[in-house]
């Protein structure tokens, strides 16, 4: 895939969206384009965090391994959807497992690449923070909710 | 859309609700089906024929020696022959009803209150947001729907569950999902490891559902922390307010708007509800009495 092929599926995806087109295509420069066969793992807990992930095609289960219950389900990310943000934080670790369940297609971008694009272009910089922003706000509202256990505690 | 939707579903409601309203009528149960471990259904007889409801509609189902609660009207619309109630086992009444077996006997009083405002969504989008029990409310209005299909525009319905084995209505939700006009998205909060759906909060699910939000009908029925959220993500898509609508529970003593059991501020939610536009109940989520 060229780098206009990535910097056009780029711009198209709902993470991106309205993103200027400068930015898209400073991140089509970090982007490669990856395969997941279904029961691969993207990242493993521990492993160092240097990439996240624009999900196209399929679904992926973020997961965490209990001794006694096994691996637990925490969400699943669809097409759509980004996954993984602890390349912007130090220590730059995976706090979850991630594999897939179905055949999964995604983007990679490379944290390093990208941390070092942001340095340079602090408007860059910031309108893909604002973006993981609004990514972590929600999900966090997702677990809060989830948390609540809602179904339970009817009404 | 929204200009006279109260309107319209009081109509409705009125034009269903039987001549006495506080008089129960014994129905003989007719099947009792078991949905998950703690919600069931029964299909009951009314005699001499239903009067028809609307979908979104409550009746008062009387338990024999137990009490009456509010159960809404699960079954579809256009088959009134039936009289259908889903039920989740909770207290004492409804855990009288879950014994009930073929042949008995339920007093039944209804059809109450307000409706879905289906029929105003005509060439719109339609979004049903449910949450675990609150699938059943929405069940005839999702019917009334498909029968009618070529009337609307998108068709989306996103429901949450609080695991795989407490999905309500399973063969319904293959029926739809076999359906190529009708998206229909279901994710648990807590999921087995042999569950390949989607596992968050149903919320999640709005952010990329396929509907115009300048031309939609929303509506949402589940616990009320859920309501909220899910129509804060509705929002945030580009829904106003005005068109989204949502079913509240309330305790209910008569139904009809007498006793002030079910009193929420200036709204009876017998009588002015259960289902209201988001924006007339607004201010009065999340308390129990007001
Ligand atoms: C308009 C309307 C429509 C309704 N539709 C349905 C329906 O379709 N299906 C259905 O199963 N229920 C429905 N309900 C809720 C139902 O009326 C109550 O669950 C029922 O009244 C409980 O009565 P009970 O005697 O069995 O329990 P109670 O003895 O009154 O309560 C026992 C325990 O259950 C808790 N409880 C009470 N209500 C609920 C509830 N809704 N959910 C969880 N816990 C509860 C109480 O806090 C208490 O701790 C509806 C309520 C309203 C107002
Ligand atoms: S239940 Fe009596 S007023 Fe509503």
């Amino acid at each position: 895939m060229s780098v206009e092929t990535f910097e056009k599926i780029l711009a198209e995806h709902p993470f991106f969206e309205g993103m200027r087109a400068e930015h898209v295509a400073t991140l089509a420069g970090c982007v490669s384009n990856v395969k997941f066969d279904q029961g691969d793992y993207l990242f493993r807990e521990g492993q160092p965090a240097d990439r996240f992930y624009v999900v196209r095609f399929g679904r992926v289960t973020v997961e965490t391994f209990a001794p006694t219950r096994g691996s637990i389900a925490i969400e699943t990310v669809d097409a759509g959807d980004v996954l993984g943000w602890s390349w912007l934080f130090p220590p730059y670790k995976w706090h979850f497992d991630a594999r897939a369940m179905t055949l999964v297609r995604a983007f990679a971008l490379d944290g390093v690449c990208l941390r070092g694009k942001c340095e340079r272009d602090p408007a860059l910089g910031y309108e893909l923070m604002r973006r993981f922003a609004q990514v972590i706000v929600s999900r966090l509202e997702a677990t809060q909710l989830q948390l609540l256990d809602l179904y339970v505690s009817q009404p | 859309m929204s200009a006279s939707l109260e309107e319209a579903s009081a109509a409705v409601a009125d034009a269903a609700r039987s001549p006495d309203p506080m008089r129960t009528t014994p129905c003989r149960v007719r099947r009792v089906l078991r949905e998950t471990a703690d919600t069931f259904t029964l299909v009951l007889e009314p005699p001499g024929g239903s009067l028809g409801f609307a979908p979104g509609q409550f009746d008062m189902l009387y338990a024999f020696g137990a009490g009456e609660v509010p159960i809404s009207i699960s079954g579809d619309p256009g088959v009134p022959e039936v009289l259908v109630h889903t039920i989740r086992a909770v207290g004492s009444v409804t855990r009288m009803m879950q014994r009930l077996r073929p042949g008995d006997r339920v007093g039944v009083r209804g059809p109450f209150g307000t409706s879905w405002p289906v029929d105003l969504a005509h060439g719109h989008d339609v979004v049903v947001i449910a949450g675990g029990i609150g699938l059943a409310p929405l069940r005839p209005a999702l019917l009334h729907l498909l029968a009618h299909r070529g009337l609307y525009g998108r068709l989306v319905l996103l429901y949450g569950a609080r695991t795989p084995k407490d999905i309500l209505f399973p063969r319904d939700l293959r029926e739809w999902r076999g359906r190529f006009d009708v998206a229909v998205e279901v994710t648990v909060d807590r999921a087995s490891p042999d569950w390949q759906g989607a596992v968050g909060v149903v919320t999640r699910l709005v952010d990329r559902a396929p509907f115009d939000p300048g031309s939609t009908l929303g509506l949402v029925c589940g616990p009320e922390v859920m309501i909220r959220f899910a129509v804060a993500a509705l929002e945030r898509r580009g829904v106003p307010s005005s068109e989204i609508h949502v079913s509240l529970e309330r305790n209910m003593k008569c139904a009809v708007g007498l006793c002030g059991h079910c009193q929420m501020g200036p709204v009876f939610v017998c009588r002015d509800g259960p289902v209201f536009p988001y924006e007339r109940v607004r201010p009065f989520f999340g308390l129990r009495e007001v």
